[in-house]
């Protein structure tokens, strides 16, 4: 399979550095002109989590609910309700942490489409610190009926993941990060919700993330091309999870190490750990944040503390295959 | 327990809270200008002269309780709580930096003093409530302060506690409200309009009270006046002006949430926004000061 990342991609010099949440509202803005029954939904952090292309474009078609997160949740149900395909756009923890019971109701139950588009997940939050850095978004949602979990893994995957939402059913959730990462992926690069990529084949271990760490065990796998041949999975759609793919790695590699941005509890990791301890039980490893609350600081400062920059899934991956 | 600090002695002291609040944030590249340039003052009557605490005890059983609901202002905290005494002046440059105990939003487990944890909107009045329950069961007489931001009574769930208190008369309970008519996206009457916030609160059983927020005499007589009133939990409305004291701030709510070295159009450049900010302070300063004389 022919991926069409970008040229020279593994040179971290080479490739540019775009933010998540950048392709997410560019896509929300694109998707706009074409889709008319599409409305997006702010909750006073409109620029930040880039709603605010959208909403200046299409200024009859965007809902300011001020800093109302359930309200959020109630009106985007009533619109799908009547037909509209709305987009709730805010922070992470504030669009699905704060609702939960409500988006439970109002939105999943009774399978309305609509799609939560984040910023803000993840250690990648950086100075605000804990109370923003959200960590279990994918946890919380994982366990609701029906829930489409997707987590880009770069700029250009993120707004292919945009587009794709529109055109699924019921509740879609889209992983969006503050922090600039590599932007690896290209226009030409596939993207089939609930397929995950096999990035680089390889025999002796399956590596497998969602989002920007997907772009570490790139370089972690050509690193250590002469040692250890790591096959690399991008799993960019959390749920459903591609059994298939995943499945065929592992038992290949006998092996599967589990990487991301968010708690090791209820993330990727465990969802792998899931299907694997049914289906072909193999050794799994989760490495993410380890069930704590960090801190504020730099992403790239809370990335090395807390080993989720590549230095530190490296190390990570070869103590635990010593 | 306070020195006792004149009025005119506040406002230096709330004017240096506001130099110190402009080089932290410098120093951490990051972090919120308007609302802790709006509530120095406010503080600094806390602090200085209001408060019932002990920097030396910062657990002191029968301490004043203060607990901020908009987490995001907590830099004019951490500046007041380091003049105060509560720690080293030099840990303010450690703010939103790893390994500080000085996080991007309050932390307790790190300065248990800050009472709660915050920084998401809408869940200080909450726990404000509950704070005041807790009192009045162990029948204790010190005082529950909560501050809020205008933009958090957009959330449902400072409403459900504003239904509470009143319920519960809990007149131990003072809640101050920032009305800077400023949030993230605009201005509060553009975004989602809060309007009348007084009829709002005397509707739901509370008493009212409103205050220039930059008026230090004022300040401290409707916060004393607050203590005294037994019915009601008490509103105090506050009116202050966003980046008080730095005139390319005032007003703007462009400054929300970003440090002085941010590049805004229409503002000054970046690289002279730390220089003339604290050029103006000082000004201010000097004024104050003159006027100490006569
Ligand atoms: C539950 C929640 N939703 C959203 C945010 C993001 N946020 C941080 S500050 C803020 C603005 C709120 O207005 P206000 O507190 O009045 O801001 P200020 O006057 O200090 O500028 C928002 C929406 C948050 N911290 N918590
Ligand atoms: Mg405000």
């Amino acid at each position: 399979m022919n991926y069409h990342l970008e040229k020279n991609y593994l040179d971290e010099s080479e490739v540019a550095w775009k933010k998540i949440r950048d392709g997410l509202g560019k896509g929300m803005a694109e998707l706009g002109e074409e889709k008319k029954d599409m409305v997006v939904l702010g909750a006073d952090t409109i620029e930040s989590s880039r709603a605010h292309w959208f909403a200046e474009k299409f200024p009859e078609r965007f809902i300011q609910v001020g800093v109302a997160e359930q309200n959020l949740t109630g009106v985007s149900a009533g619109l799908a309700y009547q037909g509209k395909v709305p987009f709730a756009v805010t922070y992470a923890a504030f669009l699905v942490g704060r609702p939960w019971e409500p988006i439970r109701t109002t939105i999943c139950y009774p399978e309305n489409h609509v799609v939560f588009v984040s910023s803000h997940a993840g250690l990648a939050t950086g100075q605000d610190g804990p109370t923003h850095q959200m960590t279990e978004d994918i946890a919380i949602l994982r366990c609701l009926p029906g829930f489409t979990i997707l987590c880009p893994a770069d700029y250009e995957q993120a707004k292919k993941a945009v587009r794709a939402a529109y055109d699924l059913k019921g509740p879609v959730y889209i992983r969006g990060v503050r922090e600039a990462t590599p932007a690896f992926t290209t226009e030409q690069t596939p993207f089939e919700v609930g397929k995950a990529q096999v990035l680089r084949e390889g025999k002796d271990v399956t590596v497998i993330a969602h989002g920007f760490m997907v772009y570490w065990l790139l370089q972690i796998a050509e690193e250590l091309k002469d040692s250890l041949s790591l096959e690399v999975i991008n799993a960019h759609t959390v749920k459903p999870l591609d059994e298939k793919t995943i499945l065929s790695s592992a038992k290949k590699t006998g092996k599967v190490f589990c990487a991301e941005d968010h708690n090791i509890i209820g993330g990727l990791g465990s969802a792998v750990a899931e299907l694997l301890a049914e289906k072909h039980p193999v050794q799994v490893f989760r490495h993410g944040v380890q069930d704590i609350f960090a801190e504020s600081g730099e992403p790239k400062a809370l990335w090395k503390k807390y080993k989720l920059d590549k230095e530190g899934t490296k190390k990570e991956l070869l103590k635990w295959l010593k | 327990m306070h020195q006792q600090y004149s009025i005119q002695n506040l406002e230096k002291k709330a004017n240096e809270i506001r130099q110190d609040i402009i080089k932290l944030l410098v120093e951490a590249g990051s972090g919120h200008s308007a609302g802790p340039l709006g509530m120095a003052d406010i503080f600094c009557a806390l602090y200085f002269r209001v408060l019932k605490h002990d920097p030396a005890n910062p657990l002191w059983e029968d301490r004043d309780r203060l607990i901020l609901s908009n987490g995001h202002i907590v830099p004019v905290r951490y500046v007041a709580m380091a003049h105060a005494g509560y720690f080293a002046k030099e840990e303010l440059s450690t703010f939103r930096k790893i390994n500080s105990n000085l996080e991007g939003h309050p932390c307790t487990k790190k300065i248990p003093a800050l009472e709660t944890s915050s920084g998401p909107l809408g869940e200080g009045v909450s726990q404000a409530c509950g704070f005041a329950l807790a009192a009045k069961m162990d029948k204790a007489n010190y005082q529950i302060w909560c501050l809020t931001s205008d933009g958090e009574h957009q959330e449902g769930m400072t409403w459900e506690a504003v239904m509470l208190a009143a319920k519960y008369r809990l007149n131990n309970l003072t809640v101050i409200i920032d009305r800077n008519n400023i949030q993230i996206d605009g201005n509060t009457e553009d975004i989602m309009p809060l309007e009348s916030l007084r009829a709002k609160y005397e509707a739901f059983g509370w008493h009212v009270m409103e205050m220039n927020g930059h008026n230090m005499r004022e300040i401290i007589s409707t916060l004393e006046e607050a203590k005294a009133i037994q019915a009601k939990p008490t509103c105090i409305i506050a009116h202050t002006i966003p980046g008080k004291g730095v005139s390319f701030m005032e007003k703007d709510y462009q400054w929300h949430g970003v440090p002085p070295g941010t590049d805004i159009p229409g503002e000054p450049p970046k690289a002279e926004q730390a220089n003339i900010a604290l050029r103006e302070l000082r000004t201010l300063a000097r004024r104050i000061e003159a006027a100490d004389l006569d």
